[in-house]
């Protein structure tokens, strides 16, 4: 076996040390009626050279944007991964080290996070971040528990029905057993209209959560609806997109009390949905009701700056039941991603990326939309995603942009919450668009061309 | 405060009652037991507590603890000095270190709070 | 050696008009912004006002992260003896294979047809974790363990109600890892803690006293967090199920009796795995995580979803696809799961294959019994004769006889190059310090650690309460970090 130290003899001294004549005796302890008589069954082991060789034929199996040209979103987007991202992620002292309890032993990782807090606090206005949560779905959902502690209201959640379907629907689980009630305020337009979101908020509802850019890719009226949240005495919770910030207004700006967001923008890879990284800020009053570790920065006996895992009496490992979360592993690895990807960018490279992505969108949106059967669902600004209807369905189309080596999507009516909002037919006939700084003008005009050209005889595709 | 004019929770708490006027705080051995204590969460001003209701809690750096009313009543006031004074509890627990004051609905409760050598035997007890 | 200057803070390195990231000149119309997008979106043109990223140029970021990953301990680099965690070597062969195009950058949305390889993989997965828990039915979704464990405990409470059943409270052991009681809470249940009898073991009759109609869940970490297996355990699982009540095991532990017995033998319903801990997923100094459940074929329609399921195409070819579960709880995160780890994972069982899985197990354990015999004469282990894959010594004699606790070994082991093990859990032993090699450590390295043990027993206590002496850092100020917390930097505190 690959990953086994010892050898017979060094097994046989093991043995005399213990004082037991084999390794069966040591299992003893479990009833022999409970033990098993044969092996599982499992695939034979593999070597080395033969695991590859079948994962590579998995890998085959699979479209990832090495294969074609992605200008997918959906909450997963194809942004440029800096090859340093890579390089620091993968170093032994950073991915094969435990959470910091020891912080004489960590320091590398405590500081590399405490560079991540500030670096979102940075980004985002805000004036607390913790050191990640595990996406953006129970990063709402966390923000929402939050609130709850915050305001002491229990009774009601009110979500745009432009957040993400996905992250509705975990913030649904995640209210399951408990008595404070989901008001999902539908948005047929691609976005929220701030007089109906006000009627919906009351003196038990304990925030308001906004998605902006949305998942329509349409942009909110963020500050009056962060206002009508605080006219109601309720929080406003913002799930930002954390690459538009060198172009938007920061959820600080906007009136946000909690901001949460995916961070898979943030150097990470699109890894068939996660590992992602869910970001969650704050104002400074919240901070002994955040979930998940924050690092602080203290002096050692010499007086030294250091770093430490800070404010534990908060997490499950001390409070238990009486926790602010049950989170325990977090995302460690991507928040150092994030935070190498972060410092790469620095402040220019923030800006030319948020721009270049809203550029890019917009061109091929003006694009896609001067062709015949196409147009833009919404009449709403966007930044670098929006949503399109076709006349000719909307799976036809991916089909098409897939055939001529363009990934788009995802449809709408992969999302039961959509179809039923927007109607099966409409659902059917939409789908999102993303556009990031990696494509070019002559990608986004190949997939106009393509597109334009009447659909030939093609294989179908479910 | 004199510790022997004060009655004793056995989870730790004192209690001064003077009329229907009672202060409330934490006890030396409660401060030295959870050692280097971070934080204190008081109630507001107004709060209505039942015997036995817990008021706030108090945290060191890797534990927490409840806090509980010894009585029924109100609550008047609160240290506000506090969070920003935790030495205040481990240098005189019984004075700056006061943590609210409450008008005392129901003070029945109270009759079965422990005086201070009672406390101690209790402490002496629980410790070893 | 040490390269101060690069570890200073990227704030404090960071230069005005410095570099790293360039991007193409943009090739489409350069149409001025507000015209784009409406200005009340926009953040100020104020250079001054819009986030103070720091400014670096490449080599910048790469010496100063560098330099910064040598101050930590990791298994790549050191002995890590931390109990219940599982620190054992990450095979590097996991790190390029879940790097293959077609499965790192695979968009979740991608078409069904264009993820047919991914599927086929997540799918046998899920074959192979049902058989090794015994349990038939496997969500792979959960992000982590804790988050396996809320899951779970959703699933049996929608279980409940579809029998018409209201049952609100979830029993645990007292040495049960914090995630037990919070994982309950926030599923909206009552958390009762029970108390283990002296052998370290639950309590039959303080179990038995507290089942009642009223009990949903007991859970329980088999072999439990002092290392010991539950020998009792099918009375324990009957006594639950005899209540009507449904038995959750913590699989944080698997990496001992994997290939050996099954959770879904002993009487398990549900159970969560560690996928970083058992499975060899690196802890990345805190995640990423993976906490796939399984449950009995009667809990498996309120799963977590989607599932993989598969079926024959007209060819007779298997062909995948994505389900949610008929009655599922709904998701608990977005997308499929933490398919990174999964993958890993995955590599990790088609590595061992039965046989390689059933000998994890026995060196664990041959390995956690060395170890123990070489200390317990200086460290008593006070609860059972063999262990399993840890054991939980106790240093409360020492401290006693030299004044020497278990903080004090833990932080000196550090100075000779050794992670320490955890310390002060479980809380049932005065003086606890969780010792868990793994399989993947030799002889030789125990014996230096045993050594190390003995001549850190010999020092002085005062120098060893002022330990670690040869780390970056001395002991940190916590207090003032409590008391007084700074999370981010601010120029106002930099230099």
């Amino acid at each position: 076996m690959a990953y086994l130290f010892n050898t017979p003899d060094e097994i046989a001294a093991m043995l005399d040390a213990i004082g037991a004549d084999s390794i069966d005796e040591l299992f003893s302890q479990i009833p022999d009626r409970l033990q098993l008589d044969g092996p599982l069954d499992l695939p034979g082991g593999l070597s080395e050279p033969a695991l590859e060789a079948h994962l590579r034929q998995l890998a085959a199996a699979n479209s990832g944007t090495a294969a074609r040209i992605c200008l997918m979103g959906g909450g997963v987007y194809d942004h440029f991964i800096p090859a340093a991202v890579d390089e620091i992620a993968s170093r032994g002292e950073f991915y094969t080290a435990y959470t910091p309890y020891q912080a004489e032993a960590s320091q590398g990782s405590l500081q590399a996070f405490f560079e991540f807090q500030t670096l979102i606090c940075q980004l985002t206005g805000m004036d607390i971040s913790n050191a990640s949560l595990y996406e953006a779905g129970t990063a709402v959902s966390e923000a929402v528990f939050m609130a709850m502690r915050v305001t002491r209201r229990h009774g009601r959640v009110v979500v745009l029905g432009s957040l993400h379907p996905e992250y509705q629907q975990v913030l649904e689980t995640y209210l399951d057993n408990l008595e404070c009630q989901l008001e999902i305020v539908a948005t047929p337009n691609g976005f929220a209209d701030v007089s109906i979101v006000s009627e919906a908020l009351d003196d038990t509802t304990c925030c308001l959560v906004i998605q902006h850019p949305n998942f329509f890719g349409g942009l909110e009226d963020v500050a009056p609806l962060c206002q009508a949240a605080h006219d109601a005495g309720s929080l406003a919770v913002v799930c930002f997109d954390p690459l538009s910030l060198g172009l938007l207004k920061s959820p600080a700006d906007c009136g946000a009390d909690i901001a949460v967001a995916e961070g898979q923008a943030l150097g990470i890879p699109a890894q068939y949905g996660g590992p992602f990284l869910g970001l969650l800020t704050c104002r400074k009053e919240f901070v002994r009701q955040m979930p998940g570790r924050l690092i602080g920065q203290t002096t050692d006996r010499e007086g030294r700056d250091c770093y430490v895992l800070n404010l534990q009496a908060r997490e499950q490992h001390i409070r238990r039941e009486k926790a602010t979360s049950n989170i325990c592993t977090n995302q460690g690895l991507l928040a150092l991603r994030a935070t190498v990807y972060l410092a790469l960018l620095g402040r220019e490279g923030l800006n030319e990326v948020s721009q270049l992505c809203c550029r890019k969108a917009h061109y091929a949106a003006q694009r896609l939309a001067e062709l015949p059967g196409i147009e833009l669902m919404f009449d709403r600004p966007f930044f670098k995603e929006f949503t399109i209807r076709c006349r000719d369905g909307a799976k036809s189309v991916i089909d098409r942009a897939a055939a001529a080596g363009f990934d788009l999507g995802p449809t709408l009516a992969r999302f039961p919450r959509l179809t039923a909002s927007l109607g099966d037919a409409a659902a059917q006939e939409t789908l999102l668009v993303a556009v990031t700084e990696q494509r070019t003008r002559e990608e986004i005009d190949g997939l106009v061309d393509a597109l334009a050209t009447e659909p030939a005889k093609l294989s179908s595709q479910p | 405060m004199d510790p022997a004019t004060l009655l004793f929770s056995t989870s730790h708490e004192w209690l001064h009652l003077d009329g229907d006027q009672a202060t409330i705080g934490i006890t030396d051995f409660a401060v030295e037991h959870l050692t280097d204590l971070v934080f204190v969460d008081l109630p507001e001003p107004g709060r209505a507590l039942a015997a036995g209701e817990i008021f706030g809690e108090v945290e060191s750096v890797k534990a927490v603890s409840d806090l509980y009313a010894p009585v029924t009543g109100e609550v008047t006031e609160i240290n506000t000095a506090l969070p920003d004074d935790l030495d205040a509890l481990s240098e005189d627990p019984f004075g700056r270190g006061w943590m609210i004051r409450m008008t005392v609905s129901d003070a029945t409760a109270a009759e079965s709070l422990l005086n201070e050598i009672a406390y101690r035997t209790h402490c002496n007890a629980a410790g070893h | 050696m040490r390269n101060s200057l690069a570890t200073e803070l990227l704030f404090a390195l960071s230069r005005p008009g410095r570099r790293a990231a360039r991007f193409p000149d943009c090739d489409v119309p350069l149409q001025p912004l507000d015209e784009l997008v409406p200005s009340q979106h926009l953040a100020t043109a104020d250079r001054e006002k819009r986030p103070t990223l720091p400014e670096l140029t490449e080599a910048d970021v790469i010496r100063h992260f560098h330099n910064l990953s040598t101050l930590n301990m990791s298994v790549d680099t050191h002995f890590y003896p931390l109990g219940s965690c599982t620190m054992k070597y990450n095979p590097k062969r996991h790190e390029r294979l879940a790097g293959l195009p077609g499965l790192v950058d695979l968009h979740p949305y991608q078409r069904i047809n264009d993820q047919q390889g991914m599927l086929a993989l997540l799918y046998d997965l899920q074959k192979m974790l049902a058989e090794i828990s015994g349990l038939p039915a496997v969500s792979l979704q959960p992000a982590a363990g804790a988050q396996g464990e809320f899951a779970a405990l959703l699933v049996a409470s929608a279980w409940f109600r579809s029998r018409g059943e209201s049952r609100s409270r979830v029993l645990f052991p007292s040495s049960a890892h914090g995630t037990n009681p919070a994982s309950a809470a926030i599923a909206g249940f009552e958390c009762l803690q029970l108390k283990e009898g002296t052998d370290g073991l639950v309590d039959l009759a303080e179990l038995e006293q507290h089942l009642d109609e009223n009990t949903a869940v007991f859970m329980i970490t088999n072999p439990n967090t002092l290392g010991l297996f539950e020998q009792q355990i099918e009375e324990i699982t009957e006594k639950v199920h005899a209540v009507g009540g449904l038995v959750y095991i913590d699989g944080a532990n698997m990496n001992a009796i994997m290939g050996i017995t099954r959770p879904g033998d002993f009487g398990g319903d549900m159970m969560h795995f560690n996928v970083h801990k058992t499975f060899t997923g690196p802890h990345g100094a805190g995640g990423p995580g993976a906490g796939p459940i399984a449950v009995r074929e009667e809990l498996s329609e309120f799963l977590p979803g989607p599932i993989v399921t598969s079926n024959l195409d007209d060819d007779g070819n298997p062909h995948f696809q994505l389900e949610d579960p008929p009655r599922s709880i709904g998701r608990v995160r977005s997308h499929f799961g933490n398919v990174g780890i999964l993958v890993r994972g995955y590599c990790y069982l088609r590595t061992l294959g039965p046989d390689g899985v059933r000998d994890v197990a026995r060196h664990a354990v041959l390995n956690a019994n060395y170890l123990k015999s070489l200390i317990c004469d200086l460290l008593p282990v006070p609860h059972g004769q063999h262990c399993m894959h840890e054991f939980v010594a106790s240093a409360a004699r020492l401290k006693e006889e030299r004044d020497i606790s278990a903080m004090d070994i833990a932080k000196r082991l550090l100075d000779f190059g050794f992670h320490a093990p955890t310390v002060y859990f479980p809380l049932v032993v005065p003086e606890a310090m969780m010792i868990e090699p793994t399989e993947t450590e030799s002889k030789r390295t125990m014996d230096a650690f045993a050594e190390t043990i003995r001549t850190i027993a010999a020092e002085d206590p005062g120098f060893l309460h002022e330990a670690p002496h040869q780390t970056p850092v001395s002991r940190p100020d916590d207090v003032q970090a409590a008391r007084h917390p700074v999370l981010s930097w601010t120029p106002e505190d930099g230099s």
